[in-house]
């Protein structure tokens, strides 16, 4: 029983650093119908930005912006260039992303780095560790702030308005260029802070980002595009069942279960949790 | 009629009569290595090219084949009731039964291509009858891929771990290490290849490949008319996993090896960019784009491993952006050009 117990914040703590990651892929994806592979380099971006400060909480608001800005020169240079062509934009964000990949290898070396954790982070409370906590609770901080921004400021109803419609929202003189570039500005940041929260429970390392873009990816199939409550949801559950199919069978089927519970999932929501109802057809 | 069969005779010539005279038999390994890539890049070209379906999980059916084919090599090797090296290694005491029928060649071959169509079949029913597909698609084949290189690593006593299968010595009684069995192997990749390549033409140029890239183009007026397009992206996506199998089993005797390095996420999209790069709407482009991009690959990381990376990169940003049709594409834009 506590070994169960004990999977449960590892489960949640690896759902809130997918959350983040996911928040930014879902509205790119989304919005602009980008495939980001370069989005994992945006979390090492963050992770090596903690590793240089050596402080975890100065280096929340660098992180979100050396990866925003990182975001926002790969929309301007390149992508904006591949809307409407989504295949396309995964095979060139790939090439981005191993540029990057060296780069950080050149850069830093290719062994892992460690960031030391902060000291008032040692310890916990019951079965929760204060860093897995600080990991949850950032991820509480990221979807607030993005529900607000959506909700609450003009400029994220005006993203709302280009998700749902693009050329409605062109029509009704929204500026979508825009939108999408402080939409992938946003999203690149998000990746930043994931990085710095994957300080706390992991070593840093050039490869670091391809270990979670490909679960990212998958919270955004089964939550849903553009949908930030199919985010939360299929975060957290993806997360929990990532930790709990390795506790029950071994981690080498973990993924394989997780992949088989997805595809079924499928079968009952094809398009994810959460579907922008809409009458255009292909 | 002689005039269009005439590109296809001189390569086969060229591949086929000149290669095994011309090259040593380091180089002639090699190329025959960049074939059994080109027939994996050609069931890309079919099921991405045409069907406009993006296969991120390629190297899954290419494992399968492969490791399929290893795994009767090793038995062949260990003998009646011997255990595979690797297995000896990592205290295994008793053939399991998974690896039992793979003492039989018709069998490791017949399934290296079988199991990857059925799992195919059986993955391409589930998503594409829920029209899943696109990006989505994509996505999915991806996580397979990953999730397969980790279940591999993991059953370390089945499959050998993170090194896989290696040393293998002969081949239904050839010495592997003997250079006229290189050869040998060489002109049978380069057969498989140029058969399946004629195959797939045909099959793109009959009723069913007009069909399948009306899918392509727009799925649902294709239901509308009255067909069924999740049946159509099902054959070719299983297709497309037979012809990686059967280039997996190929290339285990080629190279000597198969591990998880050589089918995951990484190996499974290196693919897909040689299919781009070398024009992902002609057949013959994704044959060239694999053939291509293999030998850059040896070339540059011979003299400077680093600086592959980068240009590998480069490369792909280059393509996408200015050549997305790749090297087919420009080649009949010069051609146009002159012309007009």
């Amino acid at each position: 029983m506590a070994a169960f117990l004990n999977q449960l914040p590892i489960g949640l703590s690896i759902g809130a650093v997918l959350l983040l990651i996911a928040l930014g892929l879902t509205f790119t994806f989304g919005q602009m119908g980008v495939i980001n592979m370069a989005h994992g380099e945006f979390i090492m971006a963050g992770a090596y930005t903690a590793y240089l400060m050596g402080g975890l909480l100065p280096a929340l608001p660098v992180a979100f912006l050396v990866a925003g800005v990182m975001g926002l020169i790969l929309e301007r240079a390149a992508i904006r260039h591949f809307y409407g062509r989504p295949l396309d934009t995964l095979l060139l964000t790939w090439g981005v992303s191993l540029v990057l990949q060296q780069l950080a290898r050149d850069l830093f070396g290719a062994p892992n780095v460690q960031v030391p954790a902060p000291s008032w982070l040692a310890g916990g409370v019951g079965i929760l560790p204060y860093n897995r906590l600080f990991i949850m609770g950032l991820a509480v901080a990221g979807v607030v702030a993005v529900w607000v921004y959506l909700t609450r400021t003009g400029l994220g109803r005006r993203t709302q308005a280009v998700v749902q419609n693009r050329q409605l929202a062109a029509t009704s003189g929204i500026d979508t260029g825009r939108v999408d570039m402080l939409t992938f500005f946003i999203g690149s940041g998000l990746a930043g802070v994931a990085g710095v929260a994957l300080t706390l429970i992991g070593p840093v390392g050039p490869a670091l980002g391809t270990y979670y873009i490909v679960d990212a990816f998958l919270v955004v199939v089964a939550g849903g595009l553009g949908q930030l409550r199919g985010a939360v949801l299929a975060a957290v559950a993806l997360g929990l069942l990532n930790s709990y199919a390795e506790f029950w069978s071994d981690a080498s089927l973990a993924k394989v279960i997780v992949f088989a519970v997805i595809i079924a999932f499928l079968q009952v929501r094809p398009q994810g949790m959460f579907v922008l109802r809409s009458r255009v057809l292909t | 009629m002689i005039k269009r069969h005439l590109p296809f005779a001189t390569v086969a010539v060229i591949a086929l009569v000149a290669a095994p005279l011309l090259l040593e038999p380091f180089r002639l390994g090699l190329l025959a290595k960049y074939l059994c890539y080109a027939i994996v890049a050609l069931g890309i070209g079919l099921a991405w090219g045409q069907g406009g379906m993006l296969t991120l999980g390629q190297g899954v059916f290419f494992g399968l084949g492969g490791y399929s084919m290893a795994m009767y090599l090793k038995l062949n090797e260990a003998g009646p009731g011997g255990l595979p090296d690797f297995m000896v290694w990592s205290g295994v005491e008793k053939l399991p039964a998974l690896w039992a029928p793979f003492a039989s060649p018709v069998f490791a071959v017949g399934m290296a291509v079988l199991g990857p169509v059925l799992l195919a079949v059986l993955l391409g029913t589930l998503v594409f009858r829920q029209r899943v597909r696109g990006a989505y698609f994509a996505i999915l084949t991806q996580a397979l891929a990953a999730a397969m290189v980790i279940l591999l690593v993991g059953q370390q006593g089945l499959t050998g771990g993170t090194n896989g299968m290696t040393n293998f010595f002969e081949l239904f009684g050839q010495d592997l290490a003997d250079d006229s069995t290189q050869r040998g192997l060489y002109l049978v990749v380069a057969s498989v290849l140029g058969i399946l390549y004629l195959a797939t033409r045909q099959l793109v140029h009959s009723r069913y490949g007009r069909l399948l890239v009306a899918v392509r183009d727009g799925e649902d007026r294709v239901r509308f008319l009255g067909y069924d397009p999740a049946l159509v992206k099902t054959v070719t996506f299983a297709a497309s996993a037979g012809m990686a199998g059967l280039a997996g089993a190929l290339f285990v005797p080629v190279v000597g090896i198969i591990s998880p390095a050589l089918l995951g996420v990484v190996p499974s999209l290196e693919l897909v960019v040689a299919v781009a790069v070398g024009g992902r709407h002609a057949l013959a482009g994704a044959v060239l784009g694999a053939v291509v991009m293999g030998y850059a690959k040896t070339a540059f990381s011979e003299q400077f491993a680093d600086g592959w990376l980068y240009l590998q990169g480069a490369l792909f940003i280059l393509v996408m952006t200015l050549a997305p049709k790749g090297i087919v594409g420009v080649v009949g834009r010069l051609r146009r050009a002159r012309t007009t």
